[in-house]
């Protein structure tokens, strides 16, 4: 028998058991915190005394107002889609290649509108567009419940996502490329449309993808900004599960967002795959320069007064206000924040600021251990089978957060999972998503590690433990902690699902936000605006440390 | 910098597991004890400090409250949770969701002491106490006063006059299938024209310019010209529907306060909104909840209620503080309907209702 062969399939062997020993936690933990609660409130809508009601599924989508709000959904996810990378594809460019001052500051600063809650978002942008904002003063234009409002705030949220994915590998593309071609006589289009965009296709269609993923499930920005109007499939399960308390329609429309989402995700898997064939990358560092003659210039100009007009703007709008207390410009509604005697709540609302990093830091730990286990157990290219479950590591982006939060309620009731009364629930919800972030940074980070060095760790008698600690953990950590970053990030502004589960002597930011824009008075409209800056400011501050400890030879990663 | 790196991970997960043994102590020991008693409601719900402390002193309870989303969400949650409640005392539920919540039997029997001081037109489930009345007050047509002396104009008084020409484009309402003032309003207007009256005040309204945005936030902070909030985003809009109780919150969160609030009332467009409390089926700790209602009927919580959440009191013998009174607007005849009609045709309306004001 042939020795070495027999040692490579016993190795096989033990790898495989060993991706399924990781793949065990998180598995468990999106089945009983995902999935069951999912389920449930589902089959409570459509398993109706005794009998599974299949037959609404036609019923509720004959009715022609749900058929306009699919068709809304679709509709204008793929407009903010198509805008998003219209304006955001210049800004990826100026990002990769050129440097300027103030570089990283900015590229922390267009990340913020991402990690916002949708309340304070929705607030910016009427100050803007709506009645007496901005252009009303300046041109008498109007924005706020046309469908411009939604699609400019979907630009202001997902500006990011487009030039994190695509600048990021653009960055890396090597420019002497695209030189090369140019000296062998290709006109300076026709270089970048042969060597350049292909190698970035793929990325662009996964940003987009990304955005239409999260354009399609909006919920916030709809719903401030839309009026009664528009509705997306999100919102409207919204409004069946809480107001109108229709369980058996927002239960079929979940089921159809869930098939809508699982499809955008397998589109995005693939593309992704595709992304990670080989591309000769270097080193970010080394294709970034000042940009030459007046045509980048212009462009560099263009790029900044269009991040200035539409996401730094609008943030501007939330300090000034902040500051604009009745008795002149000064830091009233700020010491305001510090008094409990409003009696919107048990607590000052600067406390929330607390509560909000304690539930940031649970979530954020529970985010990397069950993302990185799963991360960790996808690393080698593999079948069919942990393909799909990379995907559903995603669903929990797009599933409806009204959805998750009312099964919470009615699943994890009981002991031992008696958790409706556990402050753990409100990290539990945001690690959800935080996972997501996790894996998608770690992901390719770790498939980027030569499986040879792996193997030259096994051949020296490492274990496969000592061998991941050895090889694998020195070459993440700087990923790990970008991941940690992104989903501390996102725990601070997730507030769909934290609403729904919050406890009130613990608000976090954005829920004592939204508490304090539903309470009239003065005070309270502008406490809501100072609690706003602070999350504002802390999420910048923490996306400021994330550009500094970024690696340097960063690969691939999503965000 | 890979130590700096190791040592700030392990210091997060230190942090994280210190706020987890800090907060876990508290909830742990909360369900398991009886002299907790835990109190569901919306998130309106406040209470002064020292007057729930006297309570808690008095009856040796400890006092949980689980605000638990707007009023509707509220109950709906209490709704799904049903015979394994999250906590003892549930309320927050109005006469417009009265009969979801009894017919889904939510809540049992218990006669909560004083319950005779209560007025007798609030008492509306008097033959089977599930539900003891707690607070009272209207949903009306608020106007920006200085909208109306600067035009030299009149404010609308009754429902009829918001469809005359003389108030075109100025009122904003909210949605009637989102949001419990908008669908307050809509019931006044059937209240007031009937069963088949309503559909045709509603098409004058349309023609004469009613702008209907998706919730009471929107309406009174961004639309509304007369509230702070609202002059700050622009609002144009000098007629909201919001509550009676709108110009003394108005006039109190403001700094320096007022000596009139810059809100007034059209009386004659009110619609009477009850809030009740009751005893949650499936209550761990049924005397302390009895307590508590008793509590929320006493002349002490009463007082403190207009306030705090901005409502009336239910029973004789409270009187609202004088910073509230001094900015009140006394609404005499509210329109009114049975919580089982409204149960009965509420959807209907709102569907109805949508199809004519917002297609």
């Amino acid at each position: 028998m042939d020795l070495a062969r027999s040692q490579v399939v016993t190795k096989a062997r033990t790898g495989s058991a060993a991706r399924l020993g990781l793949m065990v936690l998180p598995v468990a933990f999106f089945g009983v915190f995902f999935a069951y609660p999912v389920a449930a409130i589902v089959e409570r809508g459509l398993h109706v005394d005794g009998a599974w009601e299949f037959g609404r599924i036609l019923d509720v989508l004959g009715q022609s107002d749900i058929r306009h709000v699919l068709w809304f959904t679709v509709w204008q996810a793929l407009a903010s889609t198509a805008l998003t990378l219209l304006i955001a594809l210049p800004g990826a460019y100026v990002f990769a290649r050129f440097d300027f001052p103030g570089k990283q500051v900015l590229r922390a600063v267009v990340t913020v509108p991402f990690v916002l809650p949708t309340v304070v978002v929705g607030t910016a942008f009427l100050a803007m567009l709506g009645n007496g904002g901005l252009l009303d003063e300046l041109w008498g234009v109007r924005l706020d419940t046309t469908v411009w409002a939604i699609l400019l705030a979907h630009v202001f949220f997902n500006y990011a996502v487009v030039v994190r994915t695509v600048g990021g590998l653009w960055s890396q593309l090597d420019p002497r490329q695209e030189e090369a071609a140019r000296m062998l006589g290709a006109s300076r289009f026709a270089a970048w449309r042969t060597v350049t965009l292909p190698a970035l296709g793929p990325a662009v269609a996964a940003a987009a993808l990304m955005v239409f993923l999260f354009t399609f499930t909006s919920f916030g920005v709809v719903q401030i900004l839309g009026g009664p109007g528009f509705s997306t499939l999100e919102v409207e399960i919204y409004r069946q599960t809480a107001q109108i308390f229709d369980l058996s329609t927002a239960a079929v429309l979940t089921i159809v967002q869930f098939l809508a989402v699982g499809l955008i995700l397998a589109v995005h898997a693939w593309t992704v795959r595709r992304r990670e064939s080989a591309l000769r990358l270097v080193d970010a560092a080394h294709t970034a320069r000042r940009p030459r003659g007046a045509g980048q210039w212009a462009l560099l100009g263009g790029v900044l007064a269009s991040v200035a007009l539409l996401i730094v703007l609008p943030l501007g709008v939330l300090v000034e206000r902040s500051l604009d207390a009745p008795g002149g410009y000064g830091f009233a509604y700020y010491r305001a924040l510090t008094s409990a005697d409003g009696g919107t709540f048990l607590v000052p609302p600067i406390d929330a600021v607390g509560n909000s990093l304690e539930y940031a830091l649970a979530a954020t730990a529970l985010a990397l251990l069950i993302g990185g286990l799963a991360a960790a157990a996808l690393t080698r290219r593999a079948g069919r089978l942990v393909r799909g479950f990379d995907a559903l590591l995603m669903l929990p982006l797009g599933v409806s957060a009204v959805t998750v939060g009312f099964g919470f309620l009615i699943t994890l009731d009981e002991p031992p999972l008696d958790l409706r009364a556990s402050w753990i629930l409100v990290p539990l919800a945001q690690a959800l998503v935080g996972v997501s972030f996790v894996v998608r940074t770690m992901l390719p980070v770790l498939r980027a590690v030569d499986g040879r060095l792996r193997e030259a760790a096994a051949v020296l008698g490492a274990s496969p433990p000592r061998a991941w600690r050895e090889v694998d953990l020195p070459l993440v950590r700087r990923a790990l902690l970008v991941a940690a970053g992104f989903a501390f990030a996102v725990s601070l502004g997730e507030f769909g699902a934290t609403v729904f589960i919050a406890r009130p002597d613990n608000p976090t930011l954005p829920v004592a936000v939204a508490r304090l824009l539903g309470r009239a008075g003065d005070l309270n409209y502008g406490q809501a605006m100072a609690l706003s800056t602070v999350l504002m400011v802390v999420c910048a501050a923490s996306l400021l440390v994330l550009e500094r400890i970024r690696p340097a030879r960063a690969t691939t990663g999503e965000f | 910098m890979s130590r700096k790196a190791y040592v700030a991970v392990a210091a997060g997960l230190g942090l994280v597991a210190l706020s987890a043994c800090g907060s876990s102590d508290d909830s742990g020991n909360a369900a398991a004890d009886s002299r907790t008693v835990t109190l569901v409601s919306h998130d309106s719900w406040a209470v002064s400090k020292n007057v729930l402390k006297d309570f808690e002193k008095r009856s040796g309870y400890q006092v949980k409250v689980l605000k638990d989303g707007d009023a509707g969400e509220a109950v709906n949650k209490a709704v799904l949770s049903k015979g394994n409640p999250q906590g003892d005392v549930f309320f927050g539920v109005d006469n417009t969701l009265l009969s979801r919540a009894l017919d889904n039997g939510i809540f049992t029997s218990y006669k909560a002491k004083g319950l005779d001081r209560v007025k007798s037109e609030y008492q509306l489930d008097a033959a089977k106490n599930r539900v003891t009345p707690i607070d009272t007050g209207s949903l009306c047509v608020n106007y920006d006063k200085k909208y109306f002396a600067e035009h030299d104009l009149t404010p609308p008084a009754s429902f009829a006059d918001l469809a005359e020409p003389a108030y075109k484009n100025l009122l904003v309402t909210e949605n009637a299938s989102t949001s419990s003032p908008g669908l307050g309003f809509l019931l006044g207007s059937v209240a007031k024209y009937g069963d088949d009256g309503w559909q045709g005040y509603w098409k004058k309204l349309k023609a004469n310019g009613v702008k209907v945005v998706d919730g009471w936030d929107q309406a009174y902070n961004e639309e509304f010209s007369g509230s702070a909030g609202g002059k700050k985003a622009g609002g144009e809009r000098p007629l909201v529907v919001s509550y009676a109780s709108s110009p003394p919150a108005e006039a109190i969160y403001s700094d320096p306060q007022p000596k009139t609030s810059p809100v007034g009332v059209a009386t004659g467009t009110c619609f009477r909104q009850i809030e009740f409390a009751g005893l949650l089926d499936g209550a761990k700790n049924t005397e302390g909840g009895q307590a508590l209602l008793d509590f929320l009927i006493s002349k002490e919580f009463q007082e403190d209620m207009p306030l705090n959440m901005f409502v009336d009191p239910v029973t004789q013998n409270a009187t609202a503080p004088a910073d509230y009174t001094k900015y009140a607007v006394k609404v005499d005849d509210p329109e009114t309907m049975s919580p089982r009609t409204i149960a009965d045709h509420r959807d209907d309306w709102v569907k109805s209702w949508t199809s004519l004001v917002l297609k």
